[in-house]
């Protein structure tokens, strides 16, 4: 893995409490910061490894890439960030799919990379998500979501806002199949993929202090003309007003999500 | 053919209701010049009908002119005209026996979004849809058509109502986009969109989604799954605000024009990106101008498509609007040794929303793609009088379909 390169000796201070901290130390605890407790967001590879049982994903459908059906350009085309971001992240799009175990449950796994643009969801993301949501339901398995996200992929105008539709119309299937659906919302989930399927989770976790909201802060603030509650959209306040299940620590995740497998998945 | 603006010229220009935009200039000098002319006529009692009626034949020629030749952002000016004509317009105008239903039964009554029993041509259904508000105080009561949770958990609870007694569902769709702001995000605005989408999906009822003006982002979406989405000649759907798009990508305001191309959210552009069904053509250029013209169009579009969804048994039309959304897609998948053998999903995959209703069109014998694209389009243009955009967007919507083996 790339991290594992870095030299050692490297220090960084931590976004949440400002102490320095050793990256080793902090990549051996998860990559959270071993002075607060802060959840650093880590790419979908790192995720995996930290989540899945040694060894026991098999990723699916890794051959789907983006292409470009508006001929996006802004500052630059569309095509070229693309090029740029899958040579920095080496991941063709902004998710990875597989099977895999989490303490023996056989699970599909899907897990969202916020290093590739965001994981702003174009048509790659939403087609992984559909095809996950289908293997799910095809070899009746229970369906995990880490979900991250900046919103629809914009640069993939109208084809990624039906993403939405189409991923939230095949979990209505595997609902109607009885299929076990949990979502794990990590920071950032919001705005396109928040309202899809990272709300249709039958369980829906999140991780402590992760954002989690429909509308960006500053369109709010600039709205309503007012300064925004303290810990307005974070895991916790979606927790108090009823929008998530439980808070867990990525600690115990992998128990966490065990436990609720044994509870509803076959 | 009378002018919308007409009555309120005779009276005096102060009088005239109609905002013009800088673009419709021309067309204000042209009605002034008629004014003016008619004026004479009716005060020297000399005969001036002969310059009169060129005068008219010129505006109409002007106005087919100017808006068939719409930037995408004059597009968006346009979807967003004060004098557009609003849903509770379409209602006054073919809806009859219109019967209100307020209140989400959670929490209270979202104004931004209406519902309630119609008639529409002898149709019984049930409307849903984004109220943006006629004057300043309904607007401000309305959030200007920005909807809450409420709003998305009341247009649900309306459209299970329908469900349940075998009504259609009519969706317009109005909206810059769901409300931003603190009580929406408490409420959960994101899991009201979401929950809205996923039981639309499978709802046991017809549903057609009519974008009327501005169709923005998920907040349109949270009323836009159905078994058509249809878009009005001069409305627009797109991911985000041109605003928004210009501020993120160009960190300035100032490029709004140029991120409203670049999205490609026209009705002419979303016909041939295959992510709609059907262009309502708007009367003699456009909907503002001749707002009972639009409304019945918009009837003709509904009582003419109810009768086609009405026909199918629930299941296959169940079917055919999952596949719709399904089939929505745009990439490239490398051909793979590894690849699980049982995804035989073709391999390059460019967006085909309409293969649900491709299906439906091989009952009527024309079984192929292009037929069936081509005749979808001769249905919309062949029922409604004007059909200039249609037609020419219609000829090259069916050239979609990407070849295998193309590189990213
Ligand atoms: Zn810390």
């Amino acid at each position: 893995m790339k991290k594992r390169d870095i030299p050692a000796g490297i220090w960084d201070s931590c976004q949440s409490c400002g102490h320095m901290v050793y990256l080793k130390e902090v990549e051996e605890n998860l990559n959270c910061c071993p002075e607060c407790g802060h959840h650093r967001r880590v790419n979908a590879r790192t995720r995996i490894e930290q989540l899945v049982d040694t060894g026991s994903f098999v990723e699916m459908f890794a051959d789907l890439a983006p292409i470009d059906p508006l001929k996006f350009k802004d500052r630059i085309p569309y095509k070229e960030r693309l090029k740029e971001v899958q040579k920095k992240t080496g991941e063709l799009d902004a998710i990875v799919v597989g099977r895999a175990f989490i303490r023996g449950r056989a699970v599909v796994l899907a897990v969202m990379n916020s290093d590739f643009i965001m994981a702003s969801m174009g048509s790659v993301v939403g087609e992984k998500v559909t095809r996950a949501i289908e293997a799910a339901m095809e070899s009746d398995l229970s369906l995990i979501i880490v979900t991250a996200s900046g919103g629809a992929r914009m640069q993939e105008g109208m084809v990624s806002l039906m993403q939405m539709a189409k991923t939230s119309a095949a979990l209505a299937k595997f609902d109607d199949a009885h299929g076990l659906y949990v979502v794990v919302a990590t920071d950032p989930t919001t705005a396109g993929v928040a309202a899809s399927f990272a709300s249709l989770g039958d369980i829906i976790i999140a991780e402590p202090g992760c954002m989690i909201g429909f509308a960006g802060p500053r369109v709010i603030k600039n709205t309503i003309k007012q300064e925004l509650p303290a810990g307005f959209q974070t895991a916790e306040f979606m927790l108090e007003h009823g929008f998530v299940d439980r808070i867990v620590k990525r600690h115990d995740l992998r128990r966490e999500l065990a436990r609720i497998i044994d509870y509803c998945g076959k | 053919m009378r002018s919308g603006g007409r009555v309120g010229l005779i009276m005096g220009r102060e009088m005239n209701p109609i905002t013009y935009l800088d673009f419709e200039k021309p067309l204000l000098r042209i009605e002034e010049d008629i004014n003016l002319l008619e004026l004479e006529q009716q005060q020297t009692g000399q005969d001036l009908s002969g310059e009169i009626k060129q005068q008219r034949a010129r505006l109409v020629a002007k106005t087919k002119r100017l808006y068939s030749h719409l930037t995408p952002w004059e597009t968006v000016l346009v979807a967003r005209h004060p004098q557009r004509p609003l849903i509770t317009d379409h209602i006054q105008n073919i809806v009859t026996d219109f019967c209100e239903l307020h209140g989400d039964r959670l929490h209270g009554d979202d104004r931004a979004m209406i519902t309630g029993f119609g008639r529409i041509g002898g149709h019984k259904v049930m409307i849903v849809g984004h109220n943006k508000g006629k004057d300043t105080k309904e607007r401000v009561a309305c959030n200007f058509g920005c909807a809450h949770p409420e709003g998305y958990r009341k247009s649900l609870e309306k459209m299970r109502l329908a469900a349940k007694y075998k009504l259609p569902v009519v969706c317009m769709i109005d909206t810059q986009g769901a409300f931003p702001g603190v009580g929406a995000e408490e409420r959960g605005i994101s899991h009201a969109i979401a929950v809205n989408m996923m039981e639309m999906s499978r709802l046991g009822t017809p549903i057609i989604c009519i974008v009327i003006g501005e169709g923005g982002s998920g907040g349109a979406l949270g009323i836009g799954v159905g078994d058509r989405v249809a878009v009005f000649q001069h409305g627009f759907y797109s991911v985000i605000s041109a605003e928004g798009c210009a501020a993120i990508l160009w960190k300035t305001h100032e490029q709004c024009a140029r991120a409203a191309s670049a999205l490609k959210f026209t009705s002419k552009d979303l016909m041939k990106l295959d992510m709609i069904d059907d262009v309502i053509p708007e009367p003699l250029g456009v909907a503002h101008r001749h707002p009972l013209e639009a409304s019945q169009a918009l009837e003709k579009y509904i009582t003419d498509t109810l009768r086609e969804l009405k026909r199918p048994k629930i299941e296959t039309l169940l079917k055919r609007r999952y596949d719709r959304f399904r089939n929505i897609a745009s990439f490239f998948e490398a051909p793979s040794d590894t690849e699980k053998a049982k995804n035989d999903k073709p391999r390059v995959k460019k967006s085909s929303g309409t293969k649900g209703r491709a299906g439906s069109r091989s009952r009527s014998g024309t079984p192929s793609r292009e037929a069936a694209s081509s005749g979808r389009v001769a249905e919309s243009s062949s029922s409604l009088s004007t059909s200039s955009a249609t037609g020419s967007s219609g000829s090259t919507g069916s050239v979609r379909r990407r070849t295998n083996g193309s590189t990213p």
